[in-house]
Parts: C-alpha cells; sequence; structure tokens
C-alpha cells in the first residue's frame, strides 16, 4: 500500500516500522512535524524536551536503556546539542539511535544556511542523507541498524525541500525491537580522559569499518549512462536527472564515510566529472582530495538552494529565468497578535532592543522597525547584558525581548548571569503560551504534553524569582499605557527585572467584535497605520475580517476615531 | 520530462491552499500518476505569499517546478498571479480567482495589465461561487473543480477523496464547490491546443 507523505511524515514512519520506541525533539522548521506524526503511534514515547541538548540527552539515556531512538532537530538546533553529540560519538550506544538534522539551504525559515554534514565527519560518524520521501522512511530503519551493528549513532540529514516535499511512499509493518539489556561499562560511557583516549581510538577504528560499509552498501549505487559523471546525494540527485538524463550518476545514500574505492572507480569511467551538492563543497573537497578533478562549487555556488533550472543554468545548458518583479508580500504579525504592541512601544521609547528566535523576529520589520539583533535561540539576553557591560548606559536604553518556550529553552542561564554578574538589564518575556512561529507546540509552561495530556504548568514568575529577579511584572500585552509604564519602570531600576507580557497567540482564541473606524472623527492622519496591523488599510478602514478586536488601533488613535467591542476578555 | 505535468498552487496564507494541494496530490495518485508536492512553511502563518508545487507522469524526479514550464497556474487572487504568470509555459492554463488580497496597508497596488481578459485564462469569482455553495472557505474547491475540467481524471476520483479528507460536516458544501468550479470550466479547445497530455 502507498501513500503521500512529506518527508518527515515518512521519518516517522520509518520510525515505526523500524521499532522505535523513545522519540524527542524540540520543534523548529522544517523538522517538526516528524515528532508531530510519530506521537499519533501510541506505541512510541514521545515527547517535545525544551532544547535539543536536553533531547539528545534524553536519546542517550533512552539507547542505554536498550531502546531504538529517534531524536530531530533543525539544524541550527545541532549547535546546541553538539556537546553529547560530539562525545557520543565516542561512547557508541547500546539502542539504535537516529539523530536528525534538517538543514535549511536557502533559510526559508532560519537565520543561517549552516551545512550540517560536517557534524558527522567532526564526530566521526556515519551519515545518511536520502532523497526522497521513500528514502526517507527507508533510512531511519537502516540508520538504527547501523547504529545497532557498529555501535555508533548515526546522522540522518534531510533539507527543507526533503523534508516538505510530498512522495508516494510503500507503507510496512510495525517492526518491534525488544529493549536491549543494560551492562554497566564505565570504559565505554564514563568519558574521563583516560577512558575517552580508549574510546576516541574504538571511534576511529569503527570509522575504517563504515568505510567499507560505504562501499558495499546499496545505497551507494551507480547509474551507467553517458561518458558524463556526476556525484550528488540527497534532493540534489532528483535536480541532476531532470537536467542530466544521459549523465551517469555516482548517487550516494551514505554521505560519510566516503566510499573511496566506488568513487575512485566511477571517475575512471567518465571523461567529466561533477559534484553537485548544495551549500558547502562537502564532498567535493574529500573528492579531490584524493586527488580526482573534480567541477562542483564553482559552477554551482554554496549561496542558497538548487533545483533544476539552476543547475541547468550553472552547467550552461539554459539562460537564466527573466527576474520577476512582483508586489511584494512580507511577512507579517497576524492581526491581533500579542506581540504588536510591545514592540510599538520599544519603538516610541526609542530603546535598543535585543531580540530573539521567534514569531516577534517579525517586529524587526516596518513599521515595527523595533529590533536590533537577532542570533541564536536565548542570545537576547546575555547580548543585553554584555551591551550594559560595555557601557553601563546601556542599562537604561536597552532591553531583551525573547518568547516563552525560548525563555525555556536557553533565558535562564543568561537571566542567571545577569543576576549573578550585577547586571540590571531589562527583559521582557513575551508569553503567548505557545510555540507558535514551529505552529503552536507545547512545551513546559503551556500545561499539555506532545501528546495532549495533562502537564506541570511551570510558574514563570517563580521560575523568574527563584533565579534571583526580585523585579517581575506582569502586563497585558493588549495594554499598551501598561507597557509603556512597565518599561519605564523597569529600565531605570538599578537591578535585573522581567516584564512578563502576557496573551494567547491571536491564532489560538477565537477573536471579539472587529472595530470600526468613525470616519466624521478621522482626520486620515495615519496613526494607526504605525501598528502595522494587516486587517488596518490606508485611508484607515478596518477589514472586518481580518480584525481580531484586539483594540491597540483604538489606543493609538488621537482622535478617538477607532472603536466598537474591544478585546478585554481574555 | 516533456511528460511531467506541472501546476502551481498561488495565494495568500490562510486560503486553504495546503489542503488544496494535499487533495491534489491524492487525485493524481488514484488517478495511477507519480506525484511530487513541494510546499514550504513559512515565516508568516497568515497573511504571506503561499505557493504549493505540484508535478505528475509517469515518473517524477524533482519536486520543484522550473519556471517557464508551468502547464497549470491556480491563482487564489490575482497579484498571486502576477507573481507566477512569467513561469507558465506558452499555451498554459491560468485559472484564476478575481479577487485581490492586498499586501499589509495597502488599498491598491497596479497590476501591469488586465489578466482576466487573458486569452488562456479562467476567470471566477470562487468565494462567491462558494458562499453560493454553502461555505465561503470553499473557495478552494472552486478553483480546484476548474482545474478537474480540465484534468481529465473521472470527477469520481475527485469525490471519493474529497470523502477522506474533508470531515462529514463541510463535505456537502466542499462537494457542490467542487462541481460549481468543473461546471464553470468546461474546456474551451482553443485554449489548451497545446495542452498536455493526460
Amino acid at each position: 500500500m502507498k501513500e503521500i507523505m512529506s518527508g518527515n511524515e515518512a521519518i516517522a514512519r520509518g520510525a515505526y516500522e523500524s521499532g522505535v520506541s523513545v522519540a524527542v525533539a524540540y520543534p523548529g522548521t522544517p523538522s517538526t512535524e516528524i515528532l508531530e506524526n510519530i506521537a499519533q503511534h501510541p506505541s512510541i514515547r514521545a515527547q517535545w524536551s525544551p532544547n535539543e541538548k536536553v533531547a539528545l540527552e534524553v536519546g542517550i539515556g533512552a539507547s542505554l536503556a536498550g531502546a531504538r531512538v529517534l531524536v530531530a532537530m533543525k539544524h541550527v538546533g545541532l549547535n546546541v546539542a553538539a556537546d553529547p553529540w560530539l562525545t557520543i560519538a565516542y561512547t557508541g550506544v547500546n539502542g539504535g539511535l537516529v539523530l536528525v538534522s534538517a538543514d535549511d539551504p536557502g533559510m526559508h525559515s532560519s537565520q543561517n544556511e549552516q551545512d550540517n554534514r560536517f557534524y558527522a565527519r567532526m564526530a566521526g560518524v556515519p551519515m545518511l542523507e536520502p532523497a526522497d520521501s521513500q528514502e526517507a522512511k527507508e533510512f531511519v530503519g537502516l540508520a538504527l541498524r547501523i547504529s545497532e551493528e557498529y555501535d555508533t549513532p548515526v546522522l540522518l540529514r534531510t533539507t527543507t525541500r526533503i523534508a516538505h516535499s510530498k512522495g508516494l511512499v510503500e507503507l510496512g509493518e510495525r517492526g518491534e525491537h525488544p529493549l536491549r539489556p543494560y551492562t554497566k561499562d564505565p570504559k565505554k560511557y564514563v568519558m574521563i580522559p583516560a577512558h575517552g583516549r580508549l574510546r576516541h581510538q574504538a571511534a576511529a577504528d569503527r570509522l575504517a569499518k563504515l568505510t567499507r560499509l560505504a562501499e558495499e552498501t546499496p545505497v551507494n549505487k551507480v547509474e551507467q549512462r553517458g561518458k558524463v559523471g556526476v556525484i550528488t546525494a540527497g534532493v540534489c540527485y532528483q535536480y541532476v536527472r531532470e537536467t542530466l538524463p544521459e549523465a551517469s550518476v555516482l548517487k550516494l545514500g551514505l554521505t560519510y564515510p566516503l566510499p573511496k574505492d566506488k568513487i575512485r572507480t566511477f571517475a575512471q569511467q567518465v571523461d567529466e566529472l561533477y559534484v553537485i551538492e548544495e551549500l558547502e563543497p562537502f564532498l567535493e573537497e574529500q573528492i579531490r582530495a584524493m586527488g580526482i578533478s573534480v567541477k562542483g562549487k564553482e559552477l554551482t555556488g554554496v549561496l542558497g538552494e538548487l533545483d533544476q533550472k539552476r543547475l541547468a543554468v550553472s552547467l550552461g545548458l539554459e539562460d537564466p529565468p527573466p527576474s520577476a518583479s512582483a508586489v511584494s508580500r512580507p511577512p507579517v504579525l497576524c492581526p491581533g497578535c500579542p506581540h504588536r504592541g510591545v514592540f510599538y512601544v520599544l519603538r516610541r521609547l526609542r530603546l535598543t532592543v535585543m531580540g530573539d528566535i521567534g514569531c516577534y523576529s517579525l517586529g524587526a520589520l516596518p513599521p515595527l522597525d523595533a529590533m536590533d539583533t537577532c542570533i541564536c535561540m536565548g542570545s537576547s539576553i546575555g547580548s543585553a547584558l554584555g551591551m550594559e557591560k560595555a557601557d553601563p548606559a546601556w542599562a537604561e536604553r536597552c532591553v531583551a525581548v525573547i518568547g516563552d518556550s525560548t525563555f525555556l529553552h536557553s533565558g535562564m542561564t543568561p537571566l542567571l548571569d545577569v543576576v549573578y554578574n550585577g547586571g540590571s538589564t531589562t527583559v521582557l518575556i513575551l508569553d503567548n503560551s505557545t510555540t507558535a512561529m514551529t505552529g503552536h507546540q507545547d512545551h513546559p509552561a503551556s500545561g499539555r504534553t506532545l501528546g495532549g495530556d495533562p502537564a506541570p504548568k511551570v510558574d514563570l514568575e517563580m521560575l523568574i524569582r527563584a533565579l534571583g529577579v526580585r523585579r517581575v511584572q506582569r502586563v497585558d500585552a493588549y495594554d499598551l499605557a501598561a507597557i509603556r509604564r512597565a518599561v519605564r519602570e523597569e529600565t531605570a531600576a538599578p537591578e535585573p527585572s522581567v516584564i512578563i507580557v502576557s496573551r494567547s497567540c491571536a491564532l489560538r482564541t477565537s477573536p471579539a467584535r472587529p472595530l470600526v473606524v468613525d470616519e466624521a472623527k478621522c482626520n486620515g492622519c495615519h496613526a494607526c497605520l504605525k501598528l502595522g496591523c494587516p486587517a488596518i488599510q490606508e485611508g484607515a478602514r478596518i477589514d472586518p475580517h481580518l480584525c481580531r478586536g484586539c483594540g491597540l488601533c483604538s489606543q493609538v488613535c488621537p482622535r478617538g476615531a477607532i472603536g466598537g467591542d474591544s478585546n478585554v476578555q481574555c | 520530462m516533456s511528460n511531467v505535468n506541472n501546476i502551481l498552487l498561488a495565494g495568500v496564507g490562510g486560503q486553504g491552499i495546503i489542503l488544496a494541494g494535499k487533495l491534489l496530490a491524492e487525485v493524481l495518485a488514484a488517478g495511477g500518476f507519480d506525484v511530487k508536492l513541494s510546499e514550504v512553511h513559512g515565516m508568516a502563518q497568515r497573511g504571506g505569499s503561499v505557493v504549493t508545487q505540484v508535478r505528475f507522469g509517469p515518473r517524477v524526479y524533482s519536486p520543484l517546478v522550473s519556471p517557464g514550464k508551468v502547464d497549470y497556474l491556480v491563482a487564489f487572487e490575482q497579484i498571486e498571479a502576477w507573481r507566477w504568470i512569467s513561469w507558465m509555459r506558452s499555451g498554459g492554463l491560468l485559472i484564476m480567482d478575481e479577487q485581490i488580497i492586498y499586501p499589509a496597508g495597502k488599498t491598491q497596488v497596479s497590476l501591469p495589465e488586465d489578466l482576466t481578459s487573458r486569452p488562456g485564462t479562467i476567470c471566477l469569482n470562487a468565494r462567491q461561487l462558494a458562499r453560493q455553495a454553502g461555505l465561503v472557505k470553499a473557495a478552494n474547491m472552486v478553483l480546484l473543480g476548474a482545474l478537474a475540467a480540465h484534468l481529465g481524471l473521472d470527477l469520481k476520483i475527485w469525490h471519493r477523496v474529497l470523502e477522506d479528507l474533508v470531515p462529514a460536516k463541510y463535505l456537502e458544501p466542499n462537494r457542490k464547490a467542487l462541481e460549481e468550479g468543473f461546471a464553470r470550466a468546461k474546456p474551451s479547445h482553443d485554449s489548451l491546443s497545446s495542452g498536455p497530455p493526460c
């Protein structure tokens, strides 16, 4: 039986069919749907952890306890999890452990387009790269078999076009894998230096064995056709097949370690050899280091995504497409978004804003223009402290803005740093009770688990006070005057302070009655347009189908021209 | 790859494009084709440009459509039709909802020319037809119905897949909306003289 599945759905199915019994992740585009789909299978214990490092550590424990484990994250999540990742490369596993890294070439929804294939090489760990949904499913099982047979974690690396493209997938049955027994083995699992040296040797020996596997595995396969040869992997294989149907192709499924003999033989059988890969010259540099002459990055470049058109243009087979200019439709905060008022106030107060990762990064765009930085998860608070350390005058002019899920992911330790090192940073936590950007996933303060069960709900205020912050205020995200007052008070206070700005995500609440503009009172000053609300149009008309009745525009209108029922109930 | 057909579904977040793409892909698979579909879950949950790319044929490699190769552009409003019109091959079919959804804050934009009277265009008031069918949100089904009239697959397959995907209480208006779009878009053979084999 075949079903149409995205790469992420297929990975979830692969976990089910391969007997995975524990699955852990922190949500992040383009990886999020893997765990959401795994959670549909009651036979798998699936959970959101507060961040990717914790997710991998939970995965390590489950593997030690003998379970087959899948851990998933977006590419930058593996930076957070890199610490355990680079050391389980030494310890190895008990139950099979596959880590899915979903990379985002082209940065559809990310702050960078780092190439995580290097994490396999840095760790000396095998890596699989599926080229479509069918392979995405199959490679989960293959990864777990390799993991158990070679005593290693395995990196399953996808990209956005694998994760979010759909294709037909042949379904199989659930495979059960009983827990492997746990055996105490400090020399293998306690990585003190004396043991670490032994395990590094074991990892090096393992890599030599994996190289032999790479030569033999059917997922590294040659399609022998013409005298032009291409070495490629992942979704790029599809682009190569579209663009060069007559070429011979060495399609790599296991992309680390490389099958050097197979590559040499392939190179000898063709007149011209290309390496086609997105982002960095990961394959190309290793193949060049073998003394083989190839063409690659000088044609395709290292930026962004490839596709068959871009590949054909790079190879000189087609002309570039005409550049089309169309009316732009930049992403905006939704109508009724509880983040809008905060940024409006911060802009009016001319504050410097250290931002963070989430929907609220849209507060950087016009007309709000209210964010100065956005680097990585949790960076806002440490950066604000750093500004103040460079020049104490920043304490009153700079604030950190971070969402609730991001704060729980990696905002607590920098806040502890503010307290410990005598900062007087003001932090605004935009608490919409969900992980909104990735599509409303639960977290430790939302009161629900991934499986939808009730969970203890961490009290943000108590948590912040426990970290040593004495000044904590709560304000309503729809009350501009209250936000303004709180920000003024806390930036002036010579000690650390946190303002929790609360309202549920507008996409998860039912709208209040739309507001209307009284045309007799409106003088067309356009003060309301400075909110950047998609429901308010030029000429000051409110689209009743878009308006959620949040009431911000009636608060900024100097003539009191916007009325109707404003939303005061929670 | 001339035996692979390319479809773009283009509109604005919140218009039901993801569901439309899912339905279309399921129908094509049920019709015996290899199918690939690509969508991007973008920054803005609502209000941003959204495009779903669908390719079908005996064997599909890339999930992405190339510029100049689009056989069917289904535009859920006019600005997005303009964004993608240069991607169509000559003789391709444009199915377009006549509404215009303005970018945030704008009440007018200047469009280069009137697409509604472009040869090879089926222009519908999909929202109104959906409202008549009993559910304004079923405008996506009106547009898919118009596409169905040209893809040449049995309408029964569409209905069967619709039953699987749409909750029972919304099924009837969605079914009617699909039929309404189908009825309004009977192929006129002049506009599709070089139409793709289906």
